[in-house]
């Protein structure tokens, strides 16, 4: 049996870790509810971008647009979003293995933009060329950057230097479940949309033009995109993290407890000897 | 009867829904040139400008600042999709001032393509606040 001393520093220690995954629970808990409010108020500027580019795309038809066009021969780019910190959980994990266990996103097809060092590292270690890190802004992130990426990647894809762009990140679907999703940007794809009788009856113009128009709104969307990615994704790392924390708290209580009957029992059973030991050292002496 | 000339607005950004309401008339910037919108317009989508909207509501005018955006345009509802949106008393008067000198200074500098095509963007931007500030 261990002695009380070595009973009393695990307790000691696992008590004092329990208390920091306490309170990075506390923190990733207000850190969720900030990150929901902004995806929140992104809500409707992102599903009317997503319902103007659909009917736009829905309505033209094929379209010879370059932001339409196949490019199977050439690179993929994925935009990884990851966290920056560990501690969250599968959270990390879950993202990297959805290239790695791919395919069709082997790493000598692929290119990256990652945003996150946690996914950068280790998919770099895993042989995948990391063209461009934003690692910074995610932990608060700004419309702005998500302009800046969508800006650096369409330049790419306008040079011909990759052919297609996805997206790996987390969806937020509520506190509990993340799901770590595979999302295609580039080029556009919007099968599934169907316009509503309403919206087949009313012709729409298009000013100046329909190309011109499309020009201008597909960047747009991308950049709404992929800021609605940074926000869920920043939301999914916090509701990881909370999820991950709440349960090692739950587990540092039941070992602080069964380590607290452990040391109640060596005291006792050390009190016992002592006393064992007085009453017969006493016997001795009569 | 003035309800049934009343159509709804919006205005987007994705920070935030800047403004829902009902109006009038609406007077939008386009890549083609100043419009203003009645109820009952034919379906349009349109590229917006730096520009402002005026929503002429019921008793009251109001002015926003609107930065490259476009804006789709239904019977009887006009949604403004808008990159950055803001309200006049939003705007920082020294702030614009500052940027509307720097922009100006990079102009006159030259430069490459894509630094004038920024510097001449903000240039518009500040333009923009400042005039929106003065006639408030």
């Amino acid at each position: 049996m261990a002695s009380m001393r070595d009973i009393q520093r695990r307790k000691v220690s696992i008590e004092s870790t329990g208390q920091i995954a306490k309170a990075m629970k506390l923190v990733s808990t207000v850190k969720l509810q900030k990150a929901r409010g902004r995806a929140e108020s992104s809500k409707p500027y992102f599903s009317g971008m997503y319902n103007t580019v659909s009917a736009v795309l829905a309505r033209s038809g094929n379209i010879n647009h370059r932001f339409l066009q196949n490019h199977p021969d050439k690179k993929r780019a994925v935009i990884v979003i990851t966290s920056n910190r560990g501690l969250a959980g599968g959270y990390n994990s879950n993202i990297v293995k959805l290239l790695t266990k791919d395919e069709e996103f082997s790493s000598d097809k692929v290119v990256l933009y990652t945003v996150g060092r946690k996914g950068k590292d280790s998919l770099a270690s895993n042989g995948y060329e990391v063209k461009k890190d934003y690692s910074d802004i995610i932990d608060e992130p700004l419309y702005s950057d998500a302009m800046n990426i969508s800006a650096e990647l369409l330049r790419d894809f306008a040079n011909g230097e990759i052919g297609e762009i996805y997206m790996a990140y987390t969806v937020f679907k509520n506190t509990v479940s993340h799901i770590p999703m595979m999302q295609k940007l580039l080029p556009v794809s919007v099968e599934d949309y169907e316009l509503s009788e309403e919206e087949k009856l009313v012709p729409m113009n298009y000013e100046p033009g329909e190309e011109e128009v499309l020009d201008l709104i597909i960047p747009k969307y991308i950049s709404s995109l992929i800021y609605g990615a940074l926000v869920e994704a920043v939301a999914s790392e916090n509701g990881a993290r909370m999820a991950a924390m709440d349960s090692a708290t739950s587990n540092a209580e039941e070992m602080i407890s069964e380590l607290s009957l452990l040391y109640n029992r060596a005291r006792q059973s050390s009190i016992t000897q002592e006393l064992t030991e007085i009453i017969a050292g006493a016997e001795a002496i009569d | 009867m003035a309800e049934e000339r009343l159509f709804e607005v919006e205005i987007i950004s994705p920070e935030r829904v800047l403004y829902t309401g009902s109006v009038n008339f609406v007077e939008l910037t386009t890549s083609e040139g100043e419009i203003g919108v009645y109820k009952n317009h034919i379906p349009m989508t349109s590229v917006l400008e730096p520009g402002v909207v005026i929503l002429h509501e019921e008793d009251e005018i109001k002015r926003a600042a609107v930065y490259s955006g476009f804006v789709v345009i239904l019977k009887d509802k006009v949604k403004i999709m808008a990159e950055v949106a803001e309200w006049p008393d939003e705007i920082d008067k020294n702030r614009a001032e500052e940027a509307r000198i720097r922009a100006e200074r990079r102009l006159k500098e030259g430069g490459s393509g894509v630094n004038m095509a920024r510097a001449e963007a903000a240039l518009k931007r500040s333009i923009l606040r400042l005039s929106l500030k003065e006639n408030k």
